[in-house]
């Protein structure tokens, strides 16, 4: 700290450590700790507020607990936010170790801006593309019937639709991290696996992913947490067979007028996703730290 | 071999004999890590063929050739421990894990490093990191060991005793060493034969003192030691020995191969086969700029009549009677100890 004063002098760096507070102050603690406050009221008109029936109480996660239909589509989401960051993995771990370690490097900045051009435009026109993309008389199906694969139009809105635009939203919260750390892998690691007889898959098993842990930790922390807040993809690419939480936290606010049992859900969906992560770090071994860099 | 249109290795063709200490020995960019690459397998020759044990390796990669690389980083896993990188190869192999185990302990004694398998790469010197890397290739049992500057990221002090344990470690266990040098005194003092390479050409291949003393182009001469060069046209050549037409006039030396009248020579004279003094054979003059003493020797800078340098060699027994600085004075060499080259 006396070194920050000495770098900034006294003036400008208490005006840094001010806005740094005023930025925790309003931006993370104050939501969160109203989010709390909801959560634990029970929903009452505005004439009843800070009277005898205006008590804390965890009513309204209760309610959660006991409504059946919510309750399955919240583990539904938990479970199906962690394949949507398997299969994000699954996509990017090829593609990242071909960028770092075996395209020439001229391919490789062709390729990373090829696929962060898309990334300039807005979440939910990307999903409006894929939206098209994937509509019953839209141009896959037209494809994949022309080519005689299927004879009737899939309806792909739905668990499909989701998982396809939740993959591609967050691919480069996967690619990145895990690109980052296998480029920082020395060539000739690989080579001397390779010359001591090793078959591709166990180079990768016991040379690459392990060196690459902690970005692969980070992409999967990172498309999990992500996908287990996304509306726009369940909202424009699911059907009503493949409901999302948080389009069940919205409905609350919104339409069900109910701030306080939206509240409570919403912090139930926070507090399973940080157990999530820190269980994912505590397996891989890597510290939150690792994952902050 | 090409690469795109850069012919990075051509006119190569030597045989190592097995259980051999061979060198390649060159500057930087001369090509001879690709030439250990391809006979590695990571690279394929656009031309031409390598055979091991007389087996074309043609089409095999790495994996499948009976050769084990050490690279010049040492390349060794830093996730895993010691014994696990040396017995790497073996679980590649699908060896059992308590087999593995018990030969990696194996081969970390017959590099002096008992104990040491549960530490981690990070935790050894470089040296140890050094012999760890050649117990991990070794674990393989291949019949070629391809060493790339494995000692070159090293200390002087260090270097050197690792020099000998190399040699020694290869007499012992009989591998077929091919090592890549750009330190000619490594090249030397450690191998039974030394390839030299000078931009992508084999110059020539030999034993370090057949090397030193008869060099077979211009580049070895100049490379592998200090040498005098001293130009001018061939007067004769008969008996083994030429005579050539210099500035300092008619000197004699071995005549190399290639050699005819009239046409353009150097004549290579070692350092140390000039004495201070006219008596004995032939005399060049020089003045002497200034004397390094190096510890066994000292070594005299000066300039010929013709403006080129000259290098004298003088053992420090005899420095009470070296040439007085800023004079001229009287070198001679005898015909057998200098070789004539014919200019490239």
């Amino acid at each position: 700290m006396s070194e920050f004063y000495g770098r900034f002098g006294t003036g400008l760096g208490t005006l840094f450590a001010a806005l740094v507070a005023v930025w925790l102050a309003g931006m993370v603690l104050a939501p969160n700790i109203m989010m709390v406050d909801y959560a634990l009221r029970p929903n009452l008109p505005p004439a009843d507020l800070g009277g005898p029936r205006d008590v804390y109480s965890l009513d309204n996660i209760l309610y959660l607990a006991n409504e059946s239909v919510h309750r399955s589509i919240f583990f539904k989401t938990v479970w199906a936010s962690a394949l949507v960051a398997f299969l994000t993995l699954v996509v990017c771990y090829p593609l990242a170790y071909w960028l770092a370690q075996t395209a020439a490097p001229n391919r490789t900045a062709v390729v990373l801006l090829a696929l962060t051009i898309p990334f300039w435009i807005n979440e939910v026109l990307r999903t409006l593309a894929w939206y098209i993309l994937l509509a019953f008389r839209g141009p896959l199906n037209a494809l994949l019937l022309s080519l005689g694969i299927i004879d009737e139009p899939v309806r792909w809105y739905g668990n499909a639709g989701v998982l396809a635009g939740m993959v591609y939203a967050y691919i480069l919260f996967m690619l990145f991290p895990i690109y980052s750390a296998i480029e920082s892998l020395e060539k000739s690691q690989i080579e001397a696996a390779r010359d001591l007889g090793a078959s591709v898959w166990r180079t990768h098993w016991r040379v690459v992913i392990p060196h690459a842990k902690a970005g692969i930790a980070t992409g999967c922390v990172f498309t999990f947490m992500l996908a287990a807040g996304s509306y726009v993809a369940p909202a424009l690419l699911g059907a009503p067979g493949s409901r999302w939480f948080t389009e069940i936290i919205y409905n609350w606010f919104f339409e069900g007028g109910d701030w306080n049992r939206g509240a409570a859900y919403a912090l139930v969906l926070l507090v399973l996703c940080m157990a999530v992560v820190l269980a994912t770090l505590r397996i891989a071994r890597v510290n939150l730290t690792d994952v902050a860099k | 071999m090409r690469f795109g249109r850069t012919q990075a290795v051509h006119e190569v063709s030597f045989t190592v004999e097995a259980g051999e200490f061979f060198s390649i020995l060159g500057p930087s960019g001369c090509g001879k890590t690709t030439i250990l690459r391809m006979v590695a397998g990571f690279l394929q020759p656009t031309e031409g063929k390598i055979l091991i044990g007389g087996r074309d390796m043609r089409g095999l990669g790495p994996d499948q050739r009976p050769t084990a690389m050490i690279f010049q980083s040492l390349a060794l896993f830093p996730l895993m421990p010691v014994w696990e990188n040396i017995a790497f190869g073996l679980e590649a192999r699908g060896v059992e894990k308590s087999v593995r185990r018990a030969r990696a302990e194996e081969l970390l004694r017959l590099v002096a490093l008992e104990g040491f398998g549960e530490r981690m790469p990070g935790e050894l010197s470089g040296g140890q990191r050094q012999r760890v890397a050649i117990a991990r290739a070794l674990a393989v049992e291949p019949q070629v060991l391809l060493l790339d500057e494995p000692l070159s990221a090293l200390d002087l002090k260090l270097r050197q005793h690792l020099r000998s344990e190399l040699r020694e470690l290869q007499k012992r266990t009989g591998v077929t060493f091919i090592y890549i040098t750009h330190d000619q005194s490594e090249a030397l003092a450690m191998s039974d034969r030394v390839a030299v390479m000078s931009a992508g050409i084999l110059q020539q291949v030999g034993a370090p003192r057949e090397l030193y003393d008869n060099p077979a182009t211009p580049f070895v001469a100049g490379f592998v030691g200090e040498t005098n060069a001293i130009g001018g046209k061939v007067a004769s050549v008969e008996g083994g020995f030429a005579t050539l037409d210099s500035p300092h006039g008619p000197l004699r030396g071995r005549a190399s191969n290639g050699l005819s009248a009239g046409a353009p020579a150097k004549l290579y004279v070692r350092p140390e086969a000039l004495a201070y003094g006219a008596e004995g054979g032939h005399t060049i003059a020089a003045t002497i700029d200034r004397i390094d003493f190096e510890g066994a020797f000292a070594l005299a800078y000066g300039t010929l009549e013709d403006g080129n340098s000259l290098i004298v060699s003088i053992p420090n027994t005899k420095l009470g009677s070296a040439p007085p600085i800023g004079e001229r004075a009287s070198f001679s060499f005898r015909a057998e100890n200098a070789v004539v080259l014919a200019d490239v």
